[in-house]
């Protein structure tokens, strides 16, 4: 058996593939195999969404937030992809001896805001040290829970034809800010990370209307793999428009200078929304000015993502290939 | 409709109406492989004009023996491997540079000038590939060592010149070409007039740009030439090209180098189609310095690398591509480099 590489991490085809062949196969049941960003179960009483992501970014301080913001903002947004409110997380830290004391109480202090600000609770959690040189610094886990509403039925297998595609800002920004924080890219940019709690605003649109298909999370692999994950599993065909997606000046420039792609860049504040034409105010109004519509669900039955480039020519899109950056989240 | 799909839907309406059936046109960059897969520029062109891939990507054309010996240097104590980072990745008989901890990743040639003087008691080993446009570079490089009278650096030179392959390509029997897209950077350093050879053997090349409407242009004057049997150079990026070219940087490079017999990756030897380093600055030739030797090494049998870089096969022709060979488990170079056609294929999912 070959050993694990940083790809199997990196949020494209090698991670997919890793968790087909190994996890899944080992260890999937009707609620994981559908692979979206929270497993919903059907309890009496109610629906619970149910989610866990592991932070092991480096450093865990950086332009725009630090591994305290993320690691509720990248949860509490898992859980609010199915349409649930979120209600309360567990919190487990794995912390390397001799770390800062002052860094972990910094790490905690945001945490605590940023779960102030998302309107949800820390209800359980747990504390382990390894050896030095042993971990990095600080590991956090965090697990999330919520309920979904009845008439609420939100997943990346129910986009439909016709559905309109909104990204609810500009994208990329959280990668380039990582290359920045580690002293990749030294170019006088102002790129802070976009990371931030979504799950009020997903409240607020569902009290507009219910009427929403799909929510996907655009975090490793970028606005690309997100939408091919969403093509794959509503087994559709997706078309873009490149002029109407919003990039920053500066995520921009770092793109064209470095030749990334800023589609398959990383973002941990922003959402890709699937829904009928109808609804697309609604969502417009709740994310506010940033969000743009890019697209839309073209047909049905042929898994394709397509995008219309500035130049007004046609190619395709899959899903993130290589790493681009190991450890961005 | 924005003011550049207009723009590039009228050059292609006029490319519409003149072309003949069957036009089949070459560029030799790989900044056009890249950006005309990138644009989608393909999917806007008639049916009836085809756009390959000639042999424009330095690290596709790098043979497998030129790889071997830079792995031999590898290989040798104390010494540091300097490369560009698409070099580390090509597979080589089982091996690649990569598997090595001793070289290092550089973004500009002058880099490995500091590593030479950071790192006094090491041997500092520049792998130099590339065509005309980065050979001066290199050349600036070695007469930099000379004057900072560094005693630990040299350069693994590769370096090769477009003409020669292209000379190849007019006179093969397997392809059918209608005229080349020349690479405008490769004539910003040289000129444009260094490609009016191709008038001899009736060919018209029209040298582009970079952006989607430049290269749409271009096309659009490579069909005008060939139906008005106009033969030889078009410059259609005048406001970087001019006639002779950077007179300074071929000074440089005659004063360095002399032309030398060049394997090409699935090609072969392709006579005078490489830079050598002189004698004068010999002490800075790896090759003697480490006294190494350039062995005849085999590609992957089945890897067309070689036909898709003579315009003579695409990569959806090979059967690894795709299956056995993508970005992440390249067989071949030219699923390495970003540049290279199999990879801007596969990224872009050009049917």
């Amino acid at each position: 058996m070959k050993n694990v590489t940083l790809s199997i991490g990196s949020g494209g085809k090698d991670m997919h593939a890793f968790i087909n062949d190994y996890i899944v196969k080992k260890l999937g049941n009707n609620i994981l195999n559908r692979m979206d960003d929270a497993g919903v179960l059907d309890l009496k009483g109610g629906r619970l969404a149910f989610t866990t992501d592991s932070y092991v970014v480096s450093p865990i301080f950086f332009e725009g937030g630090d591994i305290g913001l993320l690691c509720v903002c990248g949860t509490v947004n898992d859980v609010a992809t199915s349409g649930a409110r979120v209600v309360a997380l567990s919190l487990a830290f794995i912390l390397e001896d001799g770390v800062s004391l002052e860094d972990i109480c910094k790490v905690i202090d945001s945490i605590a805001k940023t779960c102030k600000e998302a309107n949800v609770k820390i209800v359980t959690g747990d504390t382990k040290v390894v050896e030095k040189g042993k971990g990095d610094k600080i590991y956090i886990n965090t697990a999330g829970i919520g309920l979904i509403e009845d008439g609420v039925h939100i997943s990346s297998h129910n986009a439909q034809l016709n559905d309109q595609v909104v990204v609810t800002g500009s994208v990329g920004d959280h990668e380039v800010a990582m290359m920045r924080a580690r002293g990749l890219i030294n170019l006088d940019v102002k790129v802070k990370s976009d990371a931030a709690p979504l799950n009020l605003l997903v409240e607020e649109l569902l009290k507009k209307t219910k009427d929403i298909h799909v929510i996907k999370d655009p975090t490793r692999g970028g606005l690309a793999s997100a939408l091919f994950e969403i093509a794959s599993n509503s087994n559709c065909e997706i078309r873009l428009v490149e002029e109407t997606i919003p990039i920053s000046k500066d995520t921009k420039a770092v793109c064209d200078l470095l030749g990334l792609d800023p589609l398959y860049l990383a973002n941990e504040g922003k959402y890709v929304i699937l829904c009928p034409k109808d609804s697309t105010k609604a969502v417009l109004t709740v994310f506010g000015k940033n969000a743009k519509v890019i697209g839309s669900v073209v047909s049905i039955g042929k898994v394709k993502l397509n995008i219309e480039t500035f130049s007004g020519g046609i190619r395709r899109l899959g899903m993130l290939d290589s790493v681009q950056l190991p450890r961005i989240c | 409709m924005s003011d550049l799909k207009k723009q590039i839907s009228s050059l292609v309406d006029e490319i519409q109406k003149i072309v003949p059936n069957n036009f089949v046109m070459m560029e030799v960059c790989g900044t056009h492989t890249m950006n005309i897969a990138k644009f989608g520029l393909r999917s806007l062109l008639p049916k009836n004009i085809r756009i390959v891939s000639g042999p424009g990507c330095p690290v596709c054309v790098t043979a497998s023996s030129d790889i071997q010996a830079a792995i031999d240097i590898c290989k040798k104590p104390n010494t540091i491997v300097a490369t560009f980072g698409d070099m580390v990745r090509v597979p080589c008989a089982g091996d690649c540079l990569q598997n090595y901890n001793n070289v290092k990743i550089i973004y500009s040639p002058m880099e490995a000038l500091d590593l030479a003087k950071n790192n006094k008691d090491k041997e500092i080993v520049l792998l130099a590939v590339g065509f005309e446009t980065t050979a001066p570079l290199t050349a600036v490089v070695i007469k930099e060592a000379e004057n900072r009278k560094l005693t630990n650096f040299s350069v693994l030179c590769m370096h090769k010149l477009v003409p020669q392959a292209i000379e190849l390509i007019m006179l093969s029997q397997n392809i059918k070409l209608n005229g080349f897209l020349l690479p405008g950077h490769v004539c910003a350093i040289t000129g444009s007039d260094y490609f009016d050879f191709i008038a001899k053997h009736k060919f018209s090349g029209v040298v582009a740009g970079f952006d989607a409407v430049n290269i749409m242009s271009s096309i659009k004057e490579l069909v005008k030439c060939f139906i008005d049997s106009k033969y030889g150079v078009v410059n259609n990026y005048p406001n970087v090209v001019t006639n002779e070219g950077n007179l300074k940087a071929q000074s440089l490079v005659k004063d360095v180098y002399e032309p030398c017999d060049s394997s090409w990756r699935g090609i072969g030897i392709i006579k005078h189609s490489g830079l050598k380093i002189k004698k004068e600055y010999s002490k800075y030739d790896a090759l003697i310095r480490f006294n190494v030797q350039i062995k005849e090494v085999k590609d992957p049998i089945n890897c067309r690398c070689g036909d898709i870089l003579k315009g003579e096969a695409l990569p959806t022709d090979c059967a690894y591509y795709g299956k056995e060979c993508t970005p992440s488990n390249p067989i071949g170079p030219c699923m390495v480099s970003t540049e290279g056609t199999c990879a801007a294929f596969y990224k872009y999912m050009e049917e």
